[in-house]
């Protein structure tokens, strides 16, 4: 029998923006297991809502994390909206679908620049993090914030876009499309990429439903699944596709991404093509007094929100069930007989947000 | 654009069930090809509110089994059934103090290695 | 020992930011930014980075592993907390999971507050850092000196 022994993997890693931590067992240069443990990022923020009312909850809902803080920040406001009976304006809905849009653009364009990293084409990731910035100025440009919006409130939004804000984003829209091309090109044609990704870490459609995954993961094993396809804000309106691959290697959750970057940037200009005019928050009044489960599609797949609320100004319950949480028994099983070099690299493929995970 | 175009209904339902129920109906819903979305607790009036969700990819469906128990009533795991639940259990195990057996595998309150012991029964 | 300062090893630490200003750091490392004009490089190995650039607050898990890094540093050494987590816990003071800010396991230099902090901001903070570096590089000079005369 051969020697096994365990290697850790993390907190602090060169290859790892976030903590994690993997005890890895291997065989040669080969994992046989791998047994992850977290706690590093863990705040504990849904405690908050004891001392935080059902209005401020939504700053911190935003902040448990800041790529997706979009989407937190939306995906309570949904589900407050929901228990309180709230129909929000309808150039609120679109808002917030051009702003999830652009920030799953840039949460895409980031994670294709940390794989680009990961695999060490420096080049690359100086490329896509470039083109990144731009998006980035464009929500600096709409929203006031890089990084963390807050623009969400319960009952719609808290700015207005005007024309000019629409024509800097569809400006934007249509340089980055050009300057994707030859991103795009390195990634599917070049040889050393390719050789880096195809057949690595290879997840079948039958394990990815077995194990839960979510999002962009499980669509490159052929799990045709998009929360966005429930028609949630505007995306009952808009035309889109779910992308979805066969393959389930590394390559195709690159390709999967890379696909819907071009399918964010066709939702924004129909967004932008049919915002209605008018008002874009309505004013709520009382409490929450109910529950519900909200679901929409973030950046890295399918995230849940509870919302518990008692009739008071403090909700009893904020839940939020991300993507990277759903994902992590996919990662471990990914990480079984793949040699101990693609760790790093097959972490990255799931686009792990610690963060999200951990809250 | 159309005002009265509004969104599909989806299912999206809380059913309440008893606490011996919940392995039958688990398995129940795996044979349907349900997957585990979330699990997770409340503490609501001295009392401990378990939710499972089980999400139908197909049709967009929710299904959530709610458990309304005591702090010292005993839950058996369904990570038997859905291995990747294992996490969620650890952790409604580690922050509520539900009393979860046989959770595989058992992280022993050392999920994300708090110092409070069930911080979220305040 | 005598270039070094014409070039400090960064080393950036996530503690328990939410990632905004996580990357916001890494951006500034990017072509747009650009912090590397300051003569910083980005790296992995604390036992190689001069000035470690930490962001989010502390908890009870990766309060050891802030300490160890930065134990795991040479002399001179110099600390840039980034962001309000950082710099006092932020908007997760009142978590029961969070202990403060970097300050409270580790000595921190220059404080860059922000939620998330701008790029503008870190680079201010860097360039400082860089500062400090040189002034405790001297110091650190005059004593290794003394101590071989001694």
């Amino acid at each position: 029998m051969k020697k096994r022994s365990i290697v850790p993997y993390g907190p602090q890693h060169p290859v790892l923006p976030e903590p994690i931590h993997l005890d890895l067992v291997i065989e040669d240069e080969k994992i046989v297991e791998a047994i992850p443990s977290i706690g590093f990022v863990h705040r504990g923020l849904e405690s908050l809502v004891q001392k935080r009312d059902f209005n401020q909850m939504v700053y911190v809902a935003e902040r448990v994390c800041g790529i997706c803080s979009f989407g937190h920040g939306f995906g309570y406001c949904e589900a407050v909206e929901k228990i309180m009976g709230v129909e929000v304006p309808g150039r609120a809905k679109y808002l917030r679908t051009i702003w999830f849009e652009l920030s799953r653009l840039h949460s895409h364009l980031l994670w294709l620049g940390l794989l680009a990293d990961g695999f060490g084409f420096e080049n690359l990731f100086y490329q896509c993090w470039r083109i990144r910035e731009k998006v980035l100025d464009v929500l600096e440009l709409t929203t006031g914030g890089r990084v963390i919006f807050s623009v969400n409130k319960i009952g719609g939004v808290l700015k207005d876009v005007d024309e000019d804000m629409l024509a800097a984003v569809k400006d934007m829209l249509d340089k980055i499309e050009l300057e994707l091309k030859p991103i795009v090109k390195t990634f599917r044609e070049e040889k050393t990429v390719r050789s880096r990704l195809d057949g690595v870490g290879v997840l079948t459609k039958q394990q990815a439903h077995d194990l839960g995954c979510a999002g962009p993961f499980a669509r490159a094993s052929g799990i045709k699944s998009d929360m966005r396809k429930m028609g949630y804000a505007a995306y009952g309106e808009l035309d889109f596709d779910i992308i979805t691959s066969d393959v389930g290697d590394s390559y195709a959750r690159c390709d999967v991404r890379i696909g819907e970057l071009f399918q964010s940037i066709s939702i924004i200009r129909q967004a932008i093509e049919k915002l209605p005019t008018g008002d874009i928050a309505v004013p709520v009044k009382g409490n929450p007094d109910g529950e519900a489960f909200i679901r929409i599609e973030q950046p890295r797949g399918e995230a849940v929100y509870y919302v518990k609320g008692t009739g008071t100004p403090f909700i009893n319950r904020m839940r939020v069930r991300t993507p990277t949480f759903a994902n992590l028994a996919g990662l471990c099983e990914t990480l079984k007989g793949a040699d101990y070099a693609d760790v790093g690299l097959l972490i990255l493929t799931i686009d792990p947000c610690i963060s999200c995970t951990e809250r | 654009m159309d005002e009265n175009k509004k969104a599909p209904e989806f299912e999206n339902t809380i059913v309440q069930i008893e606490t011996s129920e919940l392995l039958a109906k688990a398995i129940e819903l795996k044979k349907q090809g349900r997957r585990l979305s979330q699990a997770c607790a409340a503490y609501c009036e001295e009392k401990l509110e378990l939710s499972y969700s089980f999400a139908d990819d197909e049709n967009f469906g929710l299904l959530t089994l709610r458990l309304v128990l005591d702090k010292e009533t005993k839950v058996t795991s369904i990570s038997e059934i859905f291995p990747y639940a294992a996490f969620y259990e650890n952790e409604m195990k580690e922050l509520f103090g539900v009393n979860i057996e046989l959770i595989e595998p058992d992280y022993k309150n050392k999920l994300y290695r708090i110092r409070e012991e069930a911080p979220f029964l305040k | 020992m005598y270039k070094v300062k014409k070039s400090p090893w960064v080393l950036h630490y996530d503690g328990s930011s939410c990632n905004g200003c996580d990357i916001e750091v890494l951006a500034c490392l990017t072509p747009v930014y650009d912090a590397e004009r300051f003569g910083i490089v980005n790296t992995g190995d604390p036992m190689q980075a001069d000035i470690l650039l930490i962001t989010g607050g502390i908890n009870s898990q990766n309060e050891a592993v802030v300490k160890q890094l930065y134990d795991q540093m040479p002399r001179p050494k110099v600390v840039v907390a980034v962001g309000v987590c950082a710099c006092t816990g932020g908007i997760f003071k009142d978590c029961y999971n969070i202990l403060g800010g970097a300050d409270k396991v580790i000595p921190v230099d220059i404080y860059v507050p922000g939620c998330a902090a701008r790029p503008q901001a870190i680079i201010d903070g860097i360039v400082q850092a860089v500062e400090l570096f040189e002034k405790r590089l001297e110091k650190h000079k005059a004593y290794v000196k003394k101590e071989k005369e001694a």
